[in-house]
């Protein structure tokens, strides 16, 4: 691995593998590279579209924290579910819904996946088992933990993957949720992303407990903290997990160390950190370049690796002229979906 | 003297029970804190102590009597000294006014448990949900409530209960009684007391496909849980693009029970009636209470379904059907007249039809609407009823700032204007917290003479 790990303030560890995680093979480290590279040129356009004006509200972009999601979906299988807050397009395009209705969400258009009647924060996909896509910061725990009671219910082994942030980790129904789930045996395991910030709170000035997989220790949850920046300590934690709840012993805490290189949303100053400290996790740390440096190390092509980006260049590329040419709902959309 | 032994309650709204058996026999000796009688209601079974010491001088309710109401003297107790020849000296028992009613009356503002809850017969109007010469069975809304549910249950495997102790304490109004031995501890589920997680849970099960009857013990508490009530369980349908929604009912008594004071007495009717997205029902009778539930849980929407503990042991006509599914949104006249209409639901219908027999007595037939649900509203049964009788007077137990008789003055406003004939009056809760205090709390709620006195002013009478 070619980034020194040690650099940042508080480096994120994998204590689940002593340090060094399984390798991948070329095939893993080939979609894993293309699924965070998706995530990130999406972003990254999508903040160009914002500053267009072609997107409103709010919009809080995943750009750093892509080996988190990545890493966890390469552990799933068909008809786990995953769920997470508002910093939610990563997750979407990980569990494989398309771009060009994301895009369209996030413009306000009709073939978004909500008829562009969501949003940036509201978007979900039954067919993907994608379940949103929440504004409020730590409902989708409890909910979350919903998912997987069905799953429960249904005597099926599969796992809901609720995903929140440090900042939500403080929220009161998160530890009524990790009650019930422990009580209860379900499966679901809870990604805690830590990005250090909760808007522009350092975990340090809002946290009294700032090691995250500790937050179950009083249910008897077990939890483990996760280099977020190593998608194959992502995948090989995710493994773990996902076995202890398939096997019915109930859920699991990941805390993925990981960071977020924009700010909490479009509209953010960031007063509350340095570029400095920006900076040098993104020179140190960057999941996409590990992966890239890890490639290359290998010797998988430069001309492989450009052709990779070409393809997700034309995936955005192509879903932001849709997003921008798709039309507004109809009128008539207003009053529809209101009840069914 | 000899003391009397009163006919205790088990709670603040109990209005009689059964003496179930003594335990102790004419002439033995007591001494405070013995247990020496059981009784029992549909609810629960509690042993009656002794507080005083003697000799349980005469028995004056044989055991296995039925419905003995409350504070009726059931023994006599003689102190040392005394024999039974003192009995004929016992006291009258000192009873509140309010409380002094005879052994076979029920409380005032209630009707008594026996008979049909609604108007009386001679004006009501047939049920057009039930064919003609359908036999009715007596039950009381509990257990009206309960067999829609295990009928649900039965019927659909998606379907479960879940809530504070809903299972092995057979609820804590007793509303799931013996679901848990039917269904089993998969199906009927006890929750910490975590009313934010649980109702979270709920809407995540549902958001998955399953239908989850979600119990609050009552709904002052579901204020913990209204984010994800409002949140998430209303708005998820129209932010998905009609994509995904859930199938859910939370249910439980709401507002004022007896004596319990501003934090659990409150209204939440037009809380939740405010909301789109959801469904609000908020039945009266025993028929509607089962119609309706079952109704409520087979929709795909999130359905609020108000109960009221007050009402949980009237007991109505129920018609014996194998699936009796009342329709959300409909609104039933169950007693008709010409000079004005009274629109109410769950408990204001006890105040309204009340009213409407004081009214008749001095010439003024009241048309009575229970609304039954409340969001979507049955503007045209109202506004009909209206246009016939050009007066309404409405009557709730919640507050009247931005309150359902609020909405229901401004469709009338909106839909029947040349036809109103004096203003629209509302008849609702004091606006202030509930007192705990019994005087207090009997003026914070509506009563039927305020209702009689407003259908007079709205007839210029």
């Amino acid at each position: 691995m070619a980034a020194p790990k040690k650099a940042a303030a508080s480096a994120p560890q994998d204590k689940t593998n002593g340090g060094s995680p399984p390798e991948f093979t070329r095939e893993q480290e080939l979609k894993a590279l293309r699924d965070m590279l998706l995530i990130r040129r999406f972003e990254e356009k999508a903040g160009q579209l914002y500053g267009m004006g072609a997107i409103g509200g709010f919009c809080h972009l995943y750009i750093g924290q892509e080996a988190v999601v990545v890493g966890m979906q390469m552990a799933l299988k068909d008809g786990d579910q995953v769920i997470t807050g508002y910093r939610d397009h990563g997750h979407m395009l990980a569990t494989g819904m398309e771009a060009n209705g994301v895009m369209a969400e996030l413009t306000g258009r009709r073939g978004g996946y909500s008829k562009g009647k969501g949003g940036s924060m509201h978007m979900f996909s039954v067919e993907k088992k994608f379940y949103g896509g929440h504004g409020i910061v730590g409902a989708q725990v409890s909910l979350g933990a919903g998912l997987a009671f069905a799953n429960h219910y249904r005597g099926n082994d599969n796992v809901a993957v609720t995903y929140f942030g440090d900042g939500a980790a403080n929220q009161g129904q998160v530890y009524e949720s990790f009650n019930m789930a422990e009580l209860w045996k379900l499966p679901v395991i809870f990604v805690i992303e830590n990005n250090r910030y909760a808007m522009g709170t350092a975990v340090s000035r809002a946290s009294a407990q700032q090691d995250f997989s500790k937050r179950g220790l009083s249910f008897n949850i077990p939890g483990h903290q996760v280099d977020g920046m190593d998608v194959r300590a992502v995948k090989a934690a995710a493994d773990e997990a996902v076995a202890w709840c398939r096997a019915g012993k109930g859920p699991v805490i990941l805390e993925m160390q990981t960071y977020r290189y924009r700010g909490h949303s479009m509209s953010d100053p960031a007063k509350y950190r340095t570029r400095e400290e920006v900076e040098k996790v993104r020179h140190d740390q960057d999941p996409i370049e590990q992966v890239r440096n890890r490639l290359l190390a290998a010797k998988v092509s430069e001309q492989d690796l450009k052709a990779i980006d070409a393809e997700v260049r034309d995936i955005v590329n192509a879903s932001a002229d849709f997003a921008q040419h798709d039309p507004e709902p109809d009128v008539s959309e207003l009053w529809t979906d209101v009840y069914r | 003297m000899p003391i009397q032994v009163l006919m205790p309650a088990l709670s603040p709204t109990m209005e009689k029970g059964n003496l179930a058996k003594w335990l102790k026999k004419e002439g033995e000796t007591i001494k405070s804190g013995d247990v020496i009688a059981e009784i029992e209601t549909d609810k629960a079974t509690m042993e009656v102590e002794a507080t005083d010491e003697g000799t349980l001088g005469k028995i004056l309710i044989p055991e296995g009597t039925a419905d003995v109401a409350v504070n009726t003297p059931i023994a006599t107790i003689l102190a040392d000294g005394e024999s039974a020849a003192d009995l004929a000296k016992a006291p009258a028992p000192a009873k509140p006014a309010a409380e002094a009613a005879p052994p076979a009356q029920a409380k005032s503002e209630a009707p008594a448990p026996k008979a049909a809850p609604s108007a009386p017969a001679a004006v009501a109007e047939p049920d057009p949900e039930v064919p003609a010469g359908t036999e009715m069975v007596k039950q009381t809304v509990r257990e009206a409530l309960r067999d829609a549910m295990a009928e649900e249950m039965r019927r659909d495997a998606d379907v479960f209960v879940m809530g504070e102790e809903v299972a092995e304490y057979q609820g804590a109004y007793k509303v799931t009684q013996g679901l848990l031995q039917e269904f089993g501890a998969r199906r009927v589920i006890d929750t910490p007391i975590t009313e934010h997680g649980f109702a979270g849970i709920g809407v995540g099960a549902a958001m998955a496909g399953l239908k989850p009857v979600v119990e609050f013990m009552t709904f002052n508490f579901a204020m913990q849980a209204m984010d994800q009530i409002i949140n998430s369980a209303a708005k998820t349908l129209y932010m998905s693009g009609g994509q995904m929604g859930c199938s859910i009912v939370f249910r439980g008594p709401n507002g004022a029970a007896a004596r319990v004071a501003a934090q659990h007495s409150q209204d939440y009717s037009s809380w939740y009636s405010h909301i789109p997205g959801l469904k609000v029902v908020a039945p009266y009778s025993a028929a509607d209470a089962k119609g309706l539930l079952k109704a409520a849980i087979r929709d795909p929407n999130p359905v609020i379904f108000l109960e009221n503990e007050v009402l949980y042991g009237h007991t109505g006509e129920v018609p014996k059907l194998d699936d009796y599914v009342i329709p959300l949104g409909k609104a039933r006249i169950v007693r008709s007249g010409s000079h004005v209409t009274i629109i109410s639901w769950s408990n204001g219908m006890t105040y309204a039809l009340k009213a409407a027999d004081e009214l008749a007595k001095d010439g003024i037939e009241a048309e009575v609407i229970d609304l039954r649900t409340l969001r979507p509203m049955d503007t045209e049964t109202i506004v009909n009823s209206v246009k016939k009788t050009g007066r309404a007077v409405t009557v709730e137990e919640g507050w009247a700032q931005s309150g359902v008789g609020a909405e229901i003055a401004a469709r009338i406003m909106e839909h029947a204007f040349d036809y109103l004939d004096a203003p629209v009056t509302r008849v609702s809760g004091k606006d202030v917290p509930m007192p705990y205090a019994a005087n207090l709390e009997k003026l914070a709620l509506p009563s039927a003479a305020e209702v009689v006195e407003a259908a007079k002013a709205v007839c210029y009478r």
